[in-house]
């Protein structure tokens, strides 16, 4: 009975192990397949001309990735510039001035934004964003847009994030201990002070950590941009030029393009150099992060 | 002069919760606007006919089916590596060890990774293994996606445990595992939530599915058919240029909202339950 | 499934009644106590406890009082070896239960768990009903009969005094129970699993006065049967139930000896500003 019950607690314990290597094996297998794939584009083709040229002619062999790169960084820049001071606002108000109620309110209104679909918030963009952008801000500026633009991604994208960098900045705003900011109300500050010179000064790195998390999700992000971006293989020039990030690169051509190896393996690359920024963007965030919290916890 | 400003900033913080709260409604809105009127009881009853990407009749039970399926499937997939996990991260190792946070570290880089990079990581994968678009290349690749979102939902909930409960059991004479076995129970609201939460992301994700599951118009009755998805269902309908079939876009858009709604509650009913039980 | 076995347990009541004083609730093992010898406890680079030497003798309540901080709990813990589970805390010394060293080579930790029943300063119920939590402990070693099981339960429930308040839900979910009634329903638990000493953490702080009285009643009925280990807080429960007291301090022994004359006629300065007040 005894050496049942042990035997049963080594066997359990052995398989948890094997679990836990397997989780952190599986990053480690999914960079290396990635890179695999892509190894044969890279081999063929100096990477920093594929990085850095315009030319994306498959069916002859021109692979230049700076159109997709520059509409992903676009886009991405457009999202956060818009979300962040929404985002940065939201949260100081959720954190200091709102009521108990009006932030029991607002939690489930940042989790039904995060929980919505991204094919929804495409078919919201394709909706409402694009003729918008088409009918009456684009005739501002330029002579004709489609409304298909990267103005139209960053603005969707700016939607998807703020609920992620709302949740991590309450976070980081609540680490802040309370007898710092007691002290500087204490000291005649008004709130808006307090802010400024206290929760602000104190929690810029978990905003800048916040920031990146919230720019890597950006440039993933793939349904919801692919479905209002216009998707044109060429340099952007302006905000109301069509866009073509990486992801709707993959998504729009992989899987179909099997026949062609040197296509495939560019395809792959997209996908590896997504997963490389991705994993450094998000591994320096959530170290930061994780040091604000481990620092505060006591 | 620094109480106008005080009155100022708070002015423009009440707009921006406002507008955010605004957005949310108005994405709602939109897609209840465009989609009711093309909700109808055959959009959920009844496989799509014979020109029913022109504008014919049919419904996207096949959509919704699939999703059912790949959800369930890659459910099962992550629960049994989940729950495992979590378990030993908290309670086999010490509280202070490096192999646990090395275990949170990678859940928490996996946990963002696109789920464009899932997909064409599931899709090499398959080819390697010689699987096509299948439904069981839609729950593995799934599985991958929801794995790390559940993991740390589900970690943090298991953290917040008080350490009575588990010294209680130990000082009766269990063992680690017939420790865990009750803790379990205890922690089943928290496992809920966190299920819950990774069926939405999960259910509501069309670029893991976009090459792995495939499309079809019809159920899948093995594990090696194609499945469609109610995300590309939308997609696809939407790319129609035909206006109905658009406009069922839209329908197919609420019945996924609603889906995500009703989730979104479930799992914010047991969190909080779950956190009055715990005093 | 549920219903049939509350079937048996109501019949098996009624031919029960009468009878628990008849109830012999263990063999009693000859001498058992246990002996400490230079036991010192490390956490981290903190010296907790420092070189303890001390005999706890048996079938009687010893009370360890002194100042939060002083190693009360830490010492506790050394003997029933929870610290097993933080790598952090080193020891070393030996902890002679029933003759053998509790840290000596060949120790099942488990064993040595089940010699130990754990009276912790909160009740913590396990997420089940009540007949479950009394239950639990016998079956994890291995009793599997149910009419066993069955008499176990009522037996110990009827040692604490709960069964006649709750035989009528005995399956229902042990949360519901008052704070008082669930640190009852702990001892029970603990008992179930027939140990010989009981410890005891603070087991009173979180109860009612009427509580905490019932379970300090509990605690001088059960030292004709075990030795009973408790770490307390109040000056005043350690007068009122203690056979033996300890005064510990900054992680050494002061003084150690029989209440009255600890409380009557201490040796020590430290003992004496300690009852008088001085610090606490």
């Amino acid at each position: 009975m005894r050496r049942l019950r042990a035997a049963k607690d080594k066997a359990a314990r052995y398989l948890m192990l094997g679990i836990g290597i397997f989780t952190i094996l599986l990053l480690l297998v999914i960079g290396l397949s990635l890179f695999f794939k892509a190894l044969p584009i890279m081999r063929e083709k100096n990477l920093w001309v594929l990085l850095s040229s315009a030319d994306w002619k498959p069916f002859k062999g021109d692979f230049g990735f700076l159109p997709f790169i520059l509409s992903t960084f676009y886009v991405s820049l457009i999202a956060i510039i818009i979300a962040l001071p929404f985002s940065i606002l939201t949260s100081i108000y959720l954190n200091s001035y709102a009521s108990k109620n009006v932030r029991r309110f607002f939690e489930p209104v940042i989790d039904l934004l995060s929980g919505i679909p991204p094919v929804i918030y495409g078919v919201w963009g394709t909706l409402t964003i694009v003729p918008l952008i088409a009918n009456t801000i684009a005739p501002r500026f330029v002579e004709f847009s489609s409304g298909y633009t990267v103005l139209a991604g960053g603005v969707v994208l700016a939607v998807m994030i703020i609920p992620l960098l709302i949740s991590i900045m309450v976070e980081v705003f609540r680490s802040i201990p309370k007898e710092m900011t007691d002290a500087s109300l204490s000291m005649g500050a008004t709130k808006w002070q307090t802010v400024k010179k206290v929760i602000l000064r104190k929690s810029i790195s978990g905003i800048i950590a916040a920031t990146v998390l919230a720019l890597s999700r950006a440039f993933g992000e793939t349904m919801a941009v692919l479905m209002v971006c216009g998707n044109t293989a060429k340099i952007p020039h302006s905000i109301f030029d069509a866009g073509y990030p990486l992801p709707a690169l993959i998504a729009n051509n992989y899987g179909e393009m099997l026949s062609m190896p040197s296509y495939e393996s560019a395809l792959m690359l997209s996908a590896f150099l997504l997963f490389i920024i991705v994993v450094l963007f998000n591994g320096l965030s959530r170290f930061t992060l994780n040091q604000i919290e481990r620092r505060y916890q006591f | 002069m620094k109480h106008l400003e005080e009155k100022i900033f708070k002015v423009i913080m009440i707009c921006a919760a406002m507008i955010i709260l605004g957005v949310l409604m108005y994405i709602i809105g939109t897609v209840f606007y465009r989609g009711l009127p093309a909700l109808t009881l055959d959009m959920v009853t009844k496989l799509p006919g014979g020109g029913f990407y022109l504008g014919k009749e049919g419904g996207v039970l096949n959509a919704i089916v699939g999703s059912l399926y790949i959800i369930l499937g890659s459910l099962t997939i992550s629960i049994l590596i989940s729950v495992p996990l979590v378990m030993y991260i908290n309670f086999y190792l010490p509280a202070k060890s490096i192999f646990s946070s090395m275990i949170r570290f990678s859940l928490d880089i996996l946990f963002g990774i696109p789920s464009i990079v899932y997909g064409a990581f599931g899709f090499a994968l398959m080819i390697y293994l010689g699987i096509r678009a299948s439904l069981i290349g839609g729950i593995l690749t799934v599985a991958m996606l929801i794995m790390p979102i559940m993991m740390r939902s589900f970690d943090e909930i298991t953290r917040l445990l008080s350490r009575d409960l588990p010294d209680a059991l130990l000082s009766l004479g269990a063992t680690k595992y017939e420790m865990v076995k009750v803790i379990l129970r205890q922690l089943m609201p928290g496992l809920v939530t966190a299920i819950l939460l990774a069926i939405g992301r999960g259910i509501g994700d069309a670029a893991t599915v976009l090459f792995t599951a495939g499309y079809t118009d019809n159920i899948p009755t093995s594990l090696n058919q194609p499945a469609a998805t109610l995300p590309l269902s939308i997609f696809f309908q939407l790319g129609s240029p035909v206006e109905e079939v658009q406009n069922r876009a839209y329908a197919s858009a609420i019945i996924l909202t609603v889906i995500i709604l009703i989730l979104s509650f479930s799992a914010r009913y047991f969190s909080s339950k779950f956190s009055k039980n715990k005093i | 499934m549920i219903s049939t076995n509350q079937h048996t347990v109501s019949s098996y009541t009624n031919s029960f009644i009468g009878m628990d004083e008849a109830i012999t609730l263990k063999k009693l093992i000859a001498n058992q106590s246990i002996r400490i010898e230079n036991l010192d406890v490390f956490i981290e680079d903190q010296h907790i406890l420092k070189d303890v030497n001390l005999t706890i003798p048996e079938k009687s309540i010893t009370c360890i009082i002194g100042p939060s901080g002083c190693g009360k709990s830490t010492f506790l813990k050394t003997l029933n070896r929870m610290h097993d589970e933080s790598p952090e805390v080193k020891i070393s010394g030996k902890v002679f239960v029933d003759d053998e060293n509790i840290y000596g080579p060949h120790v099942n930790v488990i064993d040595t768990r089940k010699k130990m029943g754990l009276l912790a300063q909160r009740p913590c119920p396990l997420p089940m009903s009540i007949f479950d939590n009394v239950a639990y402990g016998p079956r994890i070693h291995g009793i599997k009969r149910r009419k066993a099981i069955n008499q176990t339960v009522i037996q110990y429930l009827q040692y604490v005094g709960l069964w006649d308040e709750v035989r009528d839900r005995v399956r229902k979910s042990a949360t519901r129970l008052s704070i008082g009634q669930q640190q009852r329903l702990c001892l029970a638990r603990g008992l179930a699993i027939e140990p010989e000493y009981i410890l005891g953490d603070e087991a009173t702080s979180a109860l009612d006065p009427l509580s905490t009285k019932k379970i300090e009643e509990l605690f001088v009925k059960l030292k004709e049967k075990y030795t009973i280990i408790l770490v307390t807080h109040t000056l005043r429960q350690a007068k009122r139930i203690a056979d033996h007291i300890i005064f510990m301090y900054l992680g050494k022994i002061i003084e150690a000896g029989p209440t009255e004359e600890f409380f009557n006629n201490p040796k020590k300065q430290l003992t004496r500003d300690y009852l008088s007040g001085s610090f606490s």
